[in-house]
């Protein structure tokens, strides 16, 4: 039963063949293993459910398991965004896409590991330890949603909630050898994930497969009256297509040239060719100002990030320094005491960027490169459908590789950042192997075309016929 | 290009306090990052509007009614010290 995709176990659920308890505590009894061995496990969740009947009416996901990335608030269940400073925190209240999929039946398994307040790309900025690679323990599973990628990928769970501001869910899916997909900005309600850039954050589906992606994408898509930039999709259609017949899919040198190393280009090269077997056109598209994507990016997300962290103060929720004699030195030693490193740092990059004198040279100039990679996408999709590209320039890193250089980790982003920026959909399917370790396929579409884009993905995932098998062994 | 002094000037900024060993790291990575950063002032982006959202909604206001929000004592429980009334901390004048 846990080799069963997510949508087949419900259906499996819904037949009566298979018990929703027994498949709960299949899964429950695996990830509280993990939990239980730390760094010697994969070290995917910072906290499992305990033995539940799971009840109630027949619903659509009913009985499925699901993990959910830490940030996202849940009520009564430590939410800590993968952070010291929230110690202890249970929140008073349920974020709305962890609710809508409990009300659609599916069961709360486990809160993954991810970077603090998602920033990272390789899970080893987290309070509760670095996850490893179910591929090959000693390198990094992406990230910053690197538990719920290795969490799906180790077949500890069915599928994963996870969240995408420059890359996390889909550069982890890609290091994982799994499916990972960043809705259009606005598709899914941010109400009750902890914030860390509000004009970029989005949830998304972490799975096995590209029809499982669809299924939690439909029961998470929705306007929600409490995010007031949630629109919420159309109906997102089962993936069925088996051809790309008059698909026009753009290559674009920005994304696919310097930089990616060979073994990525290869697996991407064989990609584009399986591609052009189902039917599609390959074409040559430009991206021109996706060479600077990734500059404007480290001005925004941090500037929003500084913003939004000035609420971890040590008043109304988790940690406190002890012994502080006034007030300001309450604050200033709560966070020094709260947040990593990495954090630090991008909330005195945000706060330089955004101060007096900085902010037209940093800020506001960043804000019309994004306007300019906007563009860029919206004229590459007037000649193509698709821009198909590497989601990583590399395969899984090995621990501690970028650690001690943070620009070199930010480089880890540079083919998903600019999709972030213009707000459109994109998702990773794996494509192939590298010495062993999986690369991912990157398809990026306009905006709220998640539809196609799944039954693109669909069409080549089933023509690739990629085994994931090597990681849950 | 960020100096010692300028580090600390910007930590007070962010409300947080760095050891005097954190702050030649922090001032050679935030240099480091910036430098790459400092690339995008090469464009010419004269004519550019910015953009701040990319998705255009506006005036998206809930009506302006009374409603319920979470009962106190729920609130006050997270808080690392509080009384029946809310929050407490330390003076702000040591």
């Amino acid at each position: 039963m846990l080799e069963l995709s997510a949508r087949a176990a419900a259906a499996a659920v819904a037949s009566g063949e298979l018990s929703s308890r027994e498949l709960f505590e299949a899964y429950r009894e695996r990830a509280a293993a993990d939990r239980q061995a730390g760094s010697a496990g994969l070290n995917c969740f910072t906290w499992v459910a305990g033995p539940a009947p799971v009840d109630g009416a027949p619903a659509p996901l009913h009985g499925v398991p699901v993990a959910v990335k830490d940030l996202f608030c849940v009520q009564d269940v430590p939410s800590q965004a993968g952070s010291r400073i929230l110690e202890g925190y249970r929140p008073p209240y349920t974020a709305t896409a962890v609710a809508r999929l409990r009300s659609a039946g599916a069961a709360l398994l486990a809160k993954t590991n991810q970077d603090e307040f998602a920033m990272g790309s390789s899970n080893e900025n987290s309070a509760f330890g670095a996850v490893l690679n179910p591929w090959d323990r000693t390198r990094v599973p992406g990230g910053s949603s690197g538990g719920s990628a290795a969490a799906v990928a180790a077949g500890l769970a069915p599928w994963a909630l996870g969240t995408d501001t420059g890359g996390s869910i889909r550069q982890p899916a890609a290091l994982c050898g799994i499916v990972g997909m960043k809705p259009t900005y606005g598709a899914v309600s941010r109400y009750g994930m902890i914030a860390f850039a509000s004009s970029l954050d989005q949830a998304g589906p972490l799975t096995r497969d590209v029809a499982d992606a669809a299924l939690m994408l439909r029961h998470i898509a929705a306007a929600d009256p409490c995010d007031a930039t949630s629109l919420g999709l159309a109906e997102v259609a089962d993936p069925t297509a088996e051809r790309l017949d008059g698909v026009r899919l753009g290559v674009a040198e920005e994304l696919s040239g310097e930089g990616i190393e060979a073994g990525v280009l290869e697996a991407f090269g064989a990609a584009l060719r399986t591609a052009e077997e189902l039917g599609a056109q390959i074409a040559s598209v430009r991206l021109p100002h996706a060479p600077h994507a990734l500059s404007a990016y480290y001005v925004l997300a941090p500037a929003e990030a500084s913003s939004n962290l000035a609420r971890f103060d040590g008043v109304r929720y988790g940690l406190r320094a002890e012994g502080a004699e006034d007030l300001l030195s309450m604050y200033t030693r709560t966070r020094h005491d709260g947040f990593g490193a990495e954090v630090k740092r991008r909330i005195m990059l945000g706060t330089y960027a955004l101060s007096s004198g900085y902010y037209e040279a940093f800020y506001g100039r960043a804000q019309r490169v994004r306007t300019k990679i906007a563009d860029d996408f919206a004229a590459a999709f007037e000649v193509v459908d698709f821009i198909v590209s590497p989601t990583s320039p590399t395969v899984a890193f090995e621990l501690g590789e970028r650690t001690a250089d943070p620009l070199a980790m930010y480089l880890s982003d540079s083919c998903t950042v600019p999709m972030s920026l213009a707000g459109v959909p994109a998702i990773s399917i794996p494509c192939g192997l590298s010495a062993g370790l999986p690369v991912g396929l990157q398809l990026a579409g306009p905006a709220f075309s998640e539809s196609r884009l799944l039954d693109v993905a669909h069409a080549l995932e089933g023509a690739l016929g990629f085994d994931s098998g090597a990681a849950r062994a | 290009m960020i100096d010692h002094e300028e580090a600390l000037s910007v930590a007070r900024l962010a409300r947080l306090q760095l050891a005097d060993q954190e702050v030649e790291p922090m001032a050679r990575e935030l240099s480091a990052v910036l430098d790459h950063i400092a690339k995008i002032g090469e464009l010419d982006l004269s004519d550019v509007p910015p953009t701040s959202h990319v998705v255009e909604i506006s005036g998206a206001l809930r009506a302006d009614e009374p409603r319920p929000c979470l009962p106190r004592e729920v609130v006050l429980s997270q808080a690392p010290a509080a009384d029946d009334e809310g929050f407490l901390v330390p003076s702000p004048q040591a």
